[in-house]
């Protein structure tokens, strides 16, 4: 049974191999027969095409995408480049020809070196860029001497510019050369001095921004000289990118900070459109393009006002009394105090064992009044009796404690404490004294400045849980559709994109009340009254208002003997020991529309002193030139702000 | 008893010394594998412009590292091979499950594993793997269990794994060796005509519920291998060149060395999956010929191996590695005459590369076994010595 089974599996196998082999052979007689067909039939046609035309493809880089403000200002262009480069298999011996090319222009033995080591590694006909940016003069030394240097080539191409230089540098970014890492298979990337965005807006659009490459079929002759052009296939040249930002208030806002390590953010808050990201100081991305020197790159790397780092979105900061909006509306939303309610104040704090003191005596304070003069006695009470859970609910509905979401690189979380979070990272429980440093946002509480522009931005909205964008037109989908996108009657930003912000409006007005006074309050009840807005020469604006809260973070701990020794100014200490001075604001007061965050790092003074007029400034020139109106209304049509002399700041 | 009774005795038991062992491997064999490999070392030696680095020395050495590997392979115990048929396919799937996860992880395509020595492709492996697994399943089969349908959805799911995890690679040249190669198998085991139509038909429909599961970056790099014009530098480029430096090689060719088209860099890739156009430009029409001469003398071993061995299990995995063979090369020649799509195999032996040389090595040795233990009896399931 076994076996005659085995038999007839044997000699269904045995035909079935021969039907294979059958199979087998005919194929390969396919193979026999398409060489002799390729070798000897067309043979004849083919050997006149090798020796006669040579078709060779080349590669066409696409220009890249602009980048654009939301007006159409370029912030990032193409530049007409003149560049040297070699093909080492075209030379007899580089050494030689990069020698009698340094006659020419002269080059460092580090640059000799690179082109040699980068020849050794590629394949011969890729060519090798050995200097960019040349002069036109040094274009047409080399372009005489060709002959006596082989394989050595000029090139013209596109590099990217940035026109307002270190304007907005850091949401921009910059591109640089193509590392090995970031080969992905796209042959554009192997072209000489290709460039890929290396950060901000120009890696996050890197794709759309960066297009598709074109060809063209050359034919050379056997020397590798181009005869004639055969076919071209044009590439897509990237897509603009359309920012948010105004490129004047952007500019006005990075002025205003001097020479500062500071931030700001500047949003509308109906549409969440960022009109301005300023980290400062900033850095020329030219430079990047260009290729950094070693002294540059030291210079930016080393630099303690880290000029690199968007600290917009990037730095987390203690919020420090700007986070009192957060607790107040987490204290109505919960009631454990009416706004009529009063908390005295006599200057200090007790909580068992626990001394918290105020920067003043305050006496009775109500809600309003607390926020107005920033009474720390007050918040500390309300932070108590809240415990820090629905302090920290609160403040993620206002946007605090994670990423915005607008997409740039480097963007931080900043960091909202609850008890959960300190018994899993630090191990300890929660205790009472904790709450009263959230209660004034220091302790562990951490945000970025574009967090604090979009809390400002919810209470202000009231409505609507806003969310900053920084990008107009998405490019993508069809990069061509995208570009054409780019024009001025791109519609805002839906506001039903938005959720609900949920908060009692009655709450809201208490706390917008006590912004107000912030800035307007009766004299006694105010941190920032040097900071009104000055619109009293303008008819149509002499009574708007802005309201804000000014903060004052330290950033060390202050130990028992320095708090006995009394305060000391921040011209005795050292730049990196004094406080960070923020302010965050909106306007108009009756009917906001933007709002603005500003984080001054180590400031000469606190957040009314430093960093509210800063604020000022940019809300009266944002409210100046209305950047949500379309079309842009060019800046010389509007007048300027002028402070009338008989002003009555100090 | 003569000595040669006696002999055939014990080859029958299988339990030959390791020096009677080697006394049975066909040496005229390895013989034809080490003229395809010094073809393939010339041509390595032509495409570095006449010197032996960068291709043509790694691989001679490669290639003496694959004869001992053949000659270990060969010598194993065929029970033992077969008890670790599924251990092994089962291996080499984890180590395509490890890629494709790597390639999520790091956003790319990614074929291998470094190794540190060399780097490590398991769709590779995959292929005489699956031939084992597949080989080791059907032994004992009889015609009348394969006539069931349920007795082939294993063997279905043992091939649609691994293909379905590298066309994600995607390495659709690598995937249809292995399939073609499969189905082989399984029309050599007996399966019905019929059969096939069916599970092709079902393939073809379940191809868009698949696609449906796959990321974005998998389909973006499928899309670019089925429709080369999403690449700039063309394929049509690439075999237009490649019919130009053919064709003008004629019959007896340009001469060694003197290739122009390959050497003026019209060719891509000249030193693996082009490899055979430089061949047939500077050798011409002859020596093409000659090559493809060598390829048919190696696979005529395969199918005399098959008909001599005594074992379903041996003459499974003879004509199996044996088709995987014809499949490299046919593919391979067929895609640079433009004769086909152009899809990633190269020409066994000659191609430079570690990976598929340390494979096709690996088979050969394989075959190899299978001679060697032509008469060895063995069960269903493979034990030693039990009917």
């Amino acid at each position: 049974m076994m076996i005659s089974r085995d038999s007839d599996w044997v000699r269904m196998f045995n035909r079935r191999a021969a039907v294979l082999a059958g199979g087998q052979a005919l194929l390969v007689s396919a193979l026999a027969g398409r060489l002799y067909y390729l070798q000897v039939i067309e043979g004849e046609r083919y050997r006149m095409l090798a020796e006669d035309n040579r078709i060779n493809l080349r590669l066409l880089p696409p220009p890249r995408g602009r980048i654009l403000d939301r007006f159409g200002e370029p912030l990032a262009v193409n530049q007409q480049n003149f560049r040297v480069l070699i093909i080492p298999e075209q030379g007899d011996d580089i050494k030689t020809t990069l020698a009698s090319l340094s006659q020419i222009i002269p080059l460092t033995d580090h640059e000799r070196e690179r082109v040699r080591k980068e020849a050794s590694r590629s394949r011969g006909f890729l060519p090798i860029t050995i200097r960019e940016n040349l002069s036109w003069h040094e274009m047409s030394r080399i372009q005489i001497n060709a002959p006596d240097l082989p394989g050595v080539v000029i090139d013209e191409g596109l590099t990217r510019f940035y026109p307002q230089h270190e304007n907005a540098a850091h949401v921009l970014g910059y591109v640089a050369a193509v590392d090995e890492a970031d080969l992905t298979g796209d042959p554009l990337l192997q072209l000489p001095g290709f460039r890929i965005g290396k950060a901000g807006i120009e890696r996050v659009y890197d794709m759309a921004l960066r297009g598709r490459g074109g060809t063209s079929q050359v034919e050379v002759n056997a020397y590798g000289r181009i005869i004639r052009e055969l076919e071209r296939k044009e590439g897509e040249p990237g897509a603009d990118v359309r920012l948010t930002i105004d490129s004047r208030i952007q500019h006005f806002a990075a002025e205003s900070l001097g020479a500062e390590s500071a931030s700001i953010a500047v949003m509308d808050i109906r549409t969440g459109d960022l009109l301005a990201l300023v980290s400062n100081p900033s850095f020329d991305a030219n430079a990047f393009s260009r290729g950094l020197t070693n002294e540059e790159w030291k210079d930016l790397s080393t630099n303690d006002h880290k000029p690199l780092s968007n600290k917009a979105i990037a730095g987390q900061y203690s919020p420090g009394s700007t986070f009192k909006m957060v607790v107040a509306l987490a204290a109505l939303e919960h009631g454990v105090i009416a706004p009529e309610q009063t908390v005295y104040c006599n200057g200090m704090y007790r909580l068992g064992n626990y001394v918290k003191r105020c920067h003043k005596a305050h006496g009775s304070v109500d809600m309003v009044n607390a926020i107005g003069v920033s009474c720390d006695t007050y918040f500390y009470e309300v932070a108590r009796r809240l415990g820090v859970d629905k302090i920290a609910a609160m403040a993620h509905r206002l946007g605090l404690g994670e990423v915005t979401g607008i997409g740039l690189p480097g963007e931080q979380s900043g960091l909202i404490p609850t008890e959960a979070w300190k018994q899993a990272a630090r191990g300890e429980p929660w205790v009472p004294g904790d709450n009263l440093n959230v209660g004034i946002g220091q302790g562990d509480v951490l945000a970025t400045p574009l967090q604090l522009a979009v809390m400002v931005s919810r209470v202000a909205n009231g409505q609507l849980a806003v969310k900053p964008r920084l990008v107009r037109s998405e490019p993508g989908a069809g990069l061509v559709a995208a570009a054409n996108a780019a024009t001025d009657d791109m519609p805002p930003q839906p506001d039903s994109d938005f959720e609900p912000l949920g908060i009692n409006a009655a709450h809201l007005d208490v706390v917008r009340a006590g912004l107000f006074n912030v800035v307007n309050g009766p004299p006694g009840a105010t941190t920032a009254a040097a900071s009104k807005l000055r619109f009293r020469g303008d008819p149509e604006r002499k009574d708007w208002t802005m309201s804000g809260k000014t903060g004052t973070a330290a950033v060390r701990r202050i130990s028992a003997a320095e708090r006995d020794a009394g305060p000391r100014e921040p011209e005795e200490l050292p730049w990196n020991l004094r406080d960070n001075a923020l302010f965050v604001a909106f306007a108009p007061s009756h009917d906001p529309r933007y709002a603005v965050a500003v984080v001054v790092e180590h400031a000469l003074g606190g957040g009314g002193k430093i960093a509210a007029p800063i604020a000022r400034d940019i809300l009266e020139e944002v409210l100046r030139l209305d950047p949500s109106r379309q079309p842009r209304v060019p800046a010389d049509q509007i007048a300027a702000v002028v402070p009338p002399k008989s002003d009555d700041t100090p | 008893m003569s000595d040669i009774g006696f002999l055939s005795a014990r080859l029958r038991r299988g339990d030959m010394t390791s020096g009677e062992k080697l006394l049975q491997v066909s040496w005229s064999f390895v013989f034809w594998l080490c003229c395809i490999a010094a073809a393939g070392c010339a041509m390595l030696y032509s495409a570095a412009n006449g010197k032996m680095d960068p291709w043509a020395m790694p691989q001679m050495i490669r290639f003496g590292i694959g004869l001992v590997l053949l000659l270990g392979i060969a010598l194993i115990d065929v029970r033992l091979l077969m008890r670790y048929s599924y251990l092994f396919y089962g291996v080499v799937l984890v180590l395509l499950i490890v890629v494709e996860v790597k390639g999520v992880i790091g956003g790319g395509a990614q074929r291998w594993i470094d190794l540190g020595f060399v780097n490590l492709q398991p769709s590779e492996l995959m292929k005489p793997a699956i031939v084992l697994a597949l080989a080791r399943y059907f032994q004992g089969v009889g015609l009348d269990d394969i006539g069931h349908p349920m007795v082939l959805l294993v063997p279905l799911g043992m091939i649609a794994l691994p293909v379905g995890l590298i066309v994600i690679q995607p390495d659709l040249g690598t995937a249809t060796v292995i399939t073609m190669g499969a189905g082989t198998m399984l029309f050599l085991a007996g399966v019905r005509l019929w059969k096939f139509a069916i599970v092709g038909t079902g393939a073809l429909a379940a191809l868009p519920i698949g696609w449906s599961f796959l990321q974005d970056y998998q389909k973006n790099r499928i899309l670019t291998f089925l429709d080369p014009e999403r690449d700039p530098l063309g394929s049509g480029y690439h075999i237009m060149q490649s019919k130009i430096a053919l064709g003008s090689g004629g019959l007896f060719g340009k001469g060694f060395l003197e290739g122009t088209q390959s050497h003026l860099n019209f060719l891509p890739e000249r030193q693996t999956d082009f490899i055979f156009t430089m061949l047939a430009e500077e050798m011409g029409l002859v020596g093409a010929l000659g090559l493809i001469g060598l390829y048919v003398i190696v696979m005529i071993y395969g199918y005399a191996i098959a008909y001599r061995c005594r074992h379903q299990y041996g003459r499974l995995v003879a004509l199996g590695i044996s088709t995987t063979f014809f499949l490299y090369f046919f593919i391979n020649m067929a895609m640079v005459m433009g004769l086909i799509p152009v899809v990633g195999v190269p020409l066994p032996l000659v191609s430079y590369g570690g990976t598929a040389l340390f494979t096709l090595m690996m088979s050969a040795g394989l075959l190899m076994n299978i001679w060697v233990h032509r008469d060895v009896q063995m069960g269903v399931r493979g034990g030693f010595g039990d009917l």
